[in-house]
């Protein structure tokens, strides 16, 4: 066994419950059809993954079972939840974009990011506008990748606004 | 001769060759910053490469994935932190060099090893090519179902140690996967009445979640990390005549890496743990092993540079990825119609030699690359963790809502981050779900298409190959039976 880190246990329990209610939900959730072969089933393949997630969880959860200590466990779980402050970050962004446009979105949330996560000096800040342009232009402007031209752009003159629909 | 200049008029165009030179570079410095990787790049890369060729496309992932290796050992040789999990071994016997004083002798025999390594599995690969043209027509569908199950099988033993946490995340895969409606007989299948749910989980959404995001999260959630500045002088050609002396190593790591990179699911960690062992178990010195031997950085630096190229053998052969880069880059053929498996090595054998080839260009570019520019990445490799994390985070953004310009894709991404960022903090593996996932689907629809012609169970491995991957499947399973069983009694 590798060493176990804290953690495994809470995330043991939280994944076998997961599991647990997945194969509880099989009867509403998936369709059997009657005269036909046990390989065209579309349940054959939910039902492997589901037994195999809970039957492998059951082992995974017993292996920690001893090993564990309960304050360490709560420690990591409440780091878990801080990381949703980031995914958070992460959706205000993509919220962000369709509305002020990709430009001003990413020259916004990467410096707001980077002072948020301890940096306050202005080149830190300055450099974090600098990268968030950098990847604009390379995937913007220069790539084209499919991101649509802001709300805030249909306020802008005629030729501006079609010249950053298309590169901002 | 005809394919050859074929592969040649696929490959000499100005497009291809950019993507090359930026594919071969560009992996070079995302290998040298600890934290990113090639996993992390080519995840939000990916979307981007769908309005490209997909030679274009391919050459830019691969020349990630060729050489990211390369720039990875540049951290682990002079400041003790691998720049890609691969690199991890590298560090054993680089660090210590370092700390005597010999960086630049290491830098050197590790680029040296790193290129001979990737050479010797491309040369090998092309002259294997009309072998395989040969033996991959004879896979049929149930042949296809039997490699990819001995695949997942391979994936979740190759875990030592987290065998049942791997078969948890595989399991989980395999699950996601069937998420959606079900093709053949238009039933939903845990939808839970969701209409976004209806299309199913994108595999490219979930692979940006768990890679890109996750990291992102990773990075900003921990301590933030600099890493010392150190300058390395000197010229680095010397490797070339020192790997001389280790031919016999070297040629041998190198065979480990082609091996081991051709079975899905095993690749760089076995490869290198076979080509480390066998070099120190052949060596005058053994004591000299994990204190700054330069047997045992050619051993690991060869041998995790012979796999990339390998790897490719199961996905073009039999469209079946053995882990999770190589399961990305089939999203790329699948995106333009190409079917990777069988017909492609019959029919369009110009073009995996031009991918080949494509990879032995890419070496000699990095290898260059690396000698004039090794000052200037060891600048790239002091990014603060956090402003690293804050910019993995905002590039991932292009990755996912460039693929539909969906919120809900953004949102399930972002899910997916949380939970990959969960398996990293507790060391679990993330690799097996994509293959799950990948695998998955490539079972479930190959064997319904084989039980068609399948009237008895025996009928179905009555062929020669499918008989022989039964066979081995079922050595595997009893294998594994046996070490568990072994661990049980010593405890």
């Amino acid at each position: 066994m590798k060493n176990i880190k804290s953690g495994n246990l809470l995330f043991a329990i939280l994944f076998t419950i997961i599991s647990a209610f997945l194969i509880s939900q099989f009867p509403d959730q998936i369709k059997w059809f009657k005269k036909t072969k046990l390989t065209s089933q579309p349940a054959l393949w939910s039902a492997i993954g589901l037994i195999g997630m809970t039957f492998f969880s059951l082992i995974h959860l017993l292996l920690n079972f001893r090993t564990s200590n309960f304050k360490t466990e709560l420690k990591e779980g409440i780091i878990w939840i801080r990381s949703v402050e980031f995914a958070g970050w992460f959706l205000l962004y993509v919220i962000l974009v369709p509305n002020i446009g990709y430009l001003f979105a990413t020259i916004l949330v990467a410096p707001a990011l980077t002072y948020r996560v301890g940096y306050h000096d202005k080149v830190m800040i300055a450099c974090s506008i600098i990268t968030g342009l950098f990847i604009v232009l390379i995937f913007k402007t220069f790539l084209e990748v499919k991101i649509p031209g802001g709300a805030i752009y249909e306020f802008l003159p005629n030729t501006l606004r079609s010249f950053m629909i298309l590169n901002f | 001769m005809d394919i050859l200049f074929s592969a040649f008029e696929i490959l000499l165009r100005w497009d291809v060759l950019i993507a090359l030179l930026i594919g071969s570079c560009g992996g070079v410095v995302i290998g040298a910053i600890p934290g990113v990787g090639p996993a992390v790049a080519i995840a939000i890369i990916l979307p981007a490469t769908f309005s490209l060729e997909p030679i274009v496309g391919l050459t830019l992932l691969l020349g990630i994935y060729g050489s990211a290796m390369y720039g990875g050992s540049i951290p682990a040789i002079l400041i003790n932190t691998p720049g890609t999990p691969v690199n991890a071994l590298t560090t054993y016997d680089g660090y210590p060099m370092t700390q005597r004083g010999e960086g630049r002798r290491a830098l050197s025999l590790a680029y040296s090893a790193s290129f001979f390594g990737g050479v010797f599995s491309i040369l090998c690969l092309i002259l294997l090519s009309p072998v395989l043209a040969y033996i991959a027509p004879m896979f049929g569908s149930r042949e296809i179902f039997l490699a990819a199950l001995l695949g997942i099988i391979l994936v979740i033993t190759a875990h030592k140690g987290q065998m049942f946490a791997a078969a948890m995340m595989a399991s989980l895969g395999i699950f996601v996967q069937t998420v959606g409606m079900e093709p053949i007989k238009y039933s939903k299948r845990f939808t839970f009445d969701q209409s976004w749910l209806t299309g199913g989980l994108n595999l490219i959404v979930v692979v940006l979640g768990l890679f890109a995001i996750s990291q992102a999260i990773l990075l900003l959630v921990e301590e933030d990390k600099r890493a010392k500045a150190v300058k390395v002088t000197g010229g680095l050609f010397q490797g070339l005549k020192e790997l001389g002396k280790h031919k016999r190593i070297a040629a041998v790591s190198a065979s480990f890496g082609v091996i081991m990179g051709m079975i899905p699911g095993v690749g760089e960690f076995t490869s290198q743990f076979l080509s480390y062992t066998y070099a120190k178990g052949s060596s005058k010195t053994p004591e000299k092993f994990g204190k700054g031997s330069t047997e045992g950085l050619v051993a690991s630096e060869t041998a995790n540079n012979a796999v990339p190229a390998a790897a490719m053998i199961p996905l073009l052969a039999l469209g079946i990825p053995g882990e999770a880069l190589t399961a990305m880059m089939l999203s790329v053929f699948y995106v333009h119609n190409v079917n990777p498996g069988p017909t492609l090595f019959q029919n369009h054998l110009d073009f995996v030699i031009a991918l080949y080839i494509s990879l032995l260009l890419l070496n000699v570019l990095v290898l260059i690359f690396l000698i004039f520019s090794t000052n200037s990445l060891l600048k790239v490799i002091q990014i603060p963790s956090r402003f690293l994390g804050m910019s993995i985070l905002i590039l991932s953004f292009v990755g996912v809502y460039s693929l539909r310009n969906s919120f809900t894709d953004c949102a399930v991404a972002a899910g997916f981050g949380i939970f990959g960022f969960i398996l990293k903090r507790l060391d679990l593996p993330i690799v097996p779900i994509i293959l799950g996932m990948v695998l998955g689907e490539i079972m479930e629809g190959k064997l319904r298409t084989s039980m068609m012609s399948v009237k008895s169970p025996i009928d179905f491995i009555n062929r020669p190959i499918a008989f022989i991957l039964f066979t081995i499947i079922i050595l595997v399973i009893l294998l594994q039976v046996r070490t568990l069983w072994k661990n049980l009694k010593k405890r």
